[in-house]
This record gives structure tokens, C-alpha cells and sequence, in this order.
């Protein structure tokens, strides 16, 4: 044998959360059909949708985004979201002097009402750690090149707060309605690391 | 209801599937049904997910090959936390985890 350190497979990893869930069951603390819901609810139903919904209400009726500004959780109560990881939610807009971008530098706080569940890069090490210390450089990376008289402020995620960027309502959106423009709205956007899609 | 299809649903156009693997959303969902029945408070998971992070990223110092992955965290931090809540015995786990990997192939699922 070749004498190298065990490693822990991928394959084990699964077989350790099957053994997981069967004694869990077993014992009655966890029901699988729950466990099947809440999966289903955080892939098919609680997404990014919900913050465009949020976003484009936002660009439409100035009042809701005054409330928005000022009060996040319960403006985004409002449409109907909340729930696990959105308690304290606070919404940062963008504007042609200030772009915002969140990170969660110790794990990966994100806000799931309004976003779902955060992307693979969002959790990972490079991102956090960078996106604090040059977040012009990572924006750029990602495709996002800011003028540089354009200030970015890096909102850290917590516990106890969670972000979600309002971007800034594209050029050329005028005649569209808030469904169209909810659909201009990508998850990218409302974490601040694009923009909303523009007209055309 | 939202669309999950169709114009107004933005996040399919930039999206990206939540889960790698089926394990990931299975160890996710085992999670929340923890959480959601009262077994614990959920910042007492985020700690041990920090902790967990936080000592992989030490270990991985220096080590340009060191694979990454979240939800490899996720699971040590909830295992430390099931343990410490006395739910079930390690051992309980490791050998429930070997009779399932001696299972004939094709058994596997």
C-alpha cells in the first residue's frame, strides 16, 4: 500500500449522512417527509425570485421604498417573506456615488427569504476574504469594473443582520412593469457583485 | 403564487443548483427539521459552522491543495453539535455508516 494518509472520500461523507438521517429517524427526532419539504421549499420555492419581487416593487412605488429603507423586515413582510435567516434584514441601495456589496466573512450568514440559499462562491474562503480587503479588484474579477470615483461599501452579514442590495434601476426600464422588471433582477445583483439587466 | 418558470423568475437565469450532491441537500434538510422541532437554537450551530470553517481554513494555510467544501463543514459542525445534545452515540454513527457502505453494490441507494 501506498503508505499516504487516509482521506475522508466524498462517498463516505454521504454514507455518514445516511447513517445520519436513519438514526435520527429511528429515534423519531426528525420525520422524512419534513425533511423531503423543506428541501423541496429551498430548491423550488424560496429563491431569488423573491427578492426581485422585493427590488422591483422597490423601483415602482416610492413609498414602499421608503419603508423598505427604513424598516426591511417588515416591508419585505409585506409581499409575503420571512421565515428562518431573514429576521433582521437591512437593504442598501445603490446609487450612481455608492455601490454595496455583502459578504459574511465568518461563515456564510446570507438572507434566505428573500435569496434562497447562498451560491458555492458566496461560501467560499477566497470570496470572503478577499472581497473585504480589495472588493474592487474581486468586483472586477467578477465582471463588475466600478469607476473609480464610485465608492463600495462591504456589508459583513451576521446573526443578527442580514443585507440584501437594491441595485440600481437600469436605463431604458421606463415602460416596464414590475413583473418585467423583477425579472431584470438576478441574484448577483441584490449581493451586489453585478447590476440589474439593463433595457432591450 | 411566484412563477418558477417564465419571466418573473429571475434567479433560473443566473442561477446555479443550491446542492452539489444529493448528501448536501439531504444533510441541509436534516438540518432545518432539527431546528424547526425545538433540537436546538440555530446560533449554536452557526458557532460550531464558524469554528469548523475557522480550522479548516488553519489547516489549509500553506496548502494550495487542500479541497474546500462547505458542506463538508456543515457536517462536522452539526455532528459536534448532535453529540454534544446527546442525541445518538458515535459510535452509533460510524457503525450504522459501515454496515450501510457493506451493502452489495446496486444496494446502494
Amino acid at each position: 500500500m501506498g503508505g499516504g494518509e487516509p482521506r475522508e472520500g466524498r462517498a463516505d461523507l454521504a454514507l455518514r449522512v445516511e447513517a445520519l438521517e436513519a438514526i435520527l429517524r429511528e429515534k423519531g427526532l426528525i420525520d422524512p417527509q419534513a425533511v423531503d419539504g423543506l428541501i423541496r421549499a429551498f430548491e423550488q420555492d424560496i429563491g431569488p425570485m423573491n427578492g426581485a419581487r422585493v427590488v422591483a416593487r422597490a423601483w415602482v412605488d416610492p413609498a414602499y421604498k421608503a419603508r423598505l429603507l427604513s424598516d426591511a423586515t417588515a416591508a419585505i413582510a409585506e409581499l409575503g417573506f420571512g421565515g428562518p435567516q431573514g429576521d433582521q434584514m437591512v437593504v442598501v441601495e445603490n446609487t450612481p456615488q455608492v455601490h454595496n456589496v455583502v459578504v459574511c466573512t465568518l461563515c456564510s450568514c446570507y438572507p434566505w427569504p428573500v435569496l434562497g440559499l447562498p451560491p458555492a462562491w458566496y461560501k467560499s474562503p477566497a470570496y470572503r476574504a478577499r472581497v473585504v480587503r480589495e472588493p474592487r479588484a474581486v468586483l472586477a474579477e467578477l465582471g463588475l469594473e466600478l469607476s473609480g470615483d464610485v465608492a463600495i461599501r462591504v456589508w459583513d452579514s451576521s446573526a443578527e443582520v442580514r443585507y440584501l442590495v437594491l441595485p440600481e434601476r437600469p436605463p431604458g426600464t421606463e415602460s416596464l412593469g414590475e413583473d418585467e422588471l423583477a425579472a431584470r433582477v438576478t441574484r448577483d445583483a441584490m449581493i451586489g457583485v453585478s447590476k440589474a439587466t439593463g433595457g432591450g | 403564487m411566484l412563477d418558477s418558470e417564465g419571466r418573473a423568475a429571475p434567479p433560473r437565469r443566473n442561477g446555479e443548483f443550491v446542492f452539489e450532491a444529493p448528501w448536501q441537500s439531504r444533510l441541509f434538510g436534516i438540518t432545518m427539521a432539527l431546528h424547526q422541532a425545538g433540537r436546538f437554537e440555530w446560533e449554536e450551530f452557526r458557532a460550531l459552522l464558524i469554528e469548523e470553517i475557522a480550522r479548516w481554513e488553519r489547516a489549509a494555510a500553506g496548502r494550495p491543495d487542500a479541497e474546500w467544501s462547505y458542506y463538508q463543514r456543515w457536517q462536522a459542525a452539526l455532528e459536534r453539535l448532535l453529540a454534544r445534545k446527546g442525541l445518538y452515540g458515535e459510535a452509533e454513527l460510524a457503525d450504522r455508516a459501515q454496515a450501510l457502505a457493506a451493502r452489495p453494490p446496486g444496494h446502494d441507494h
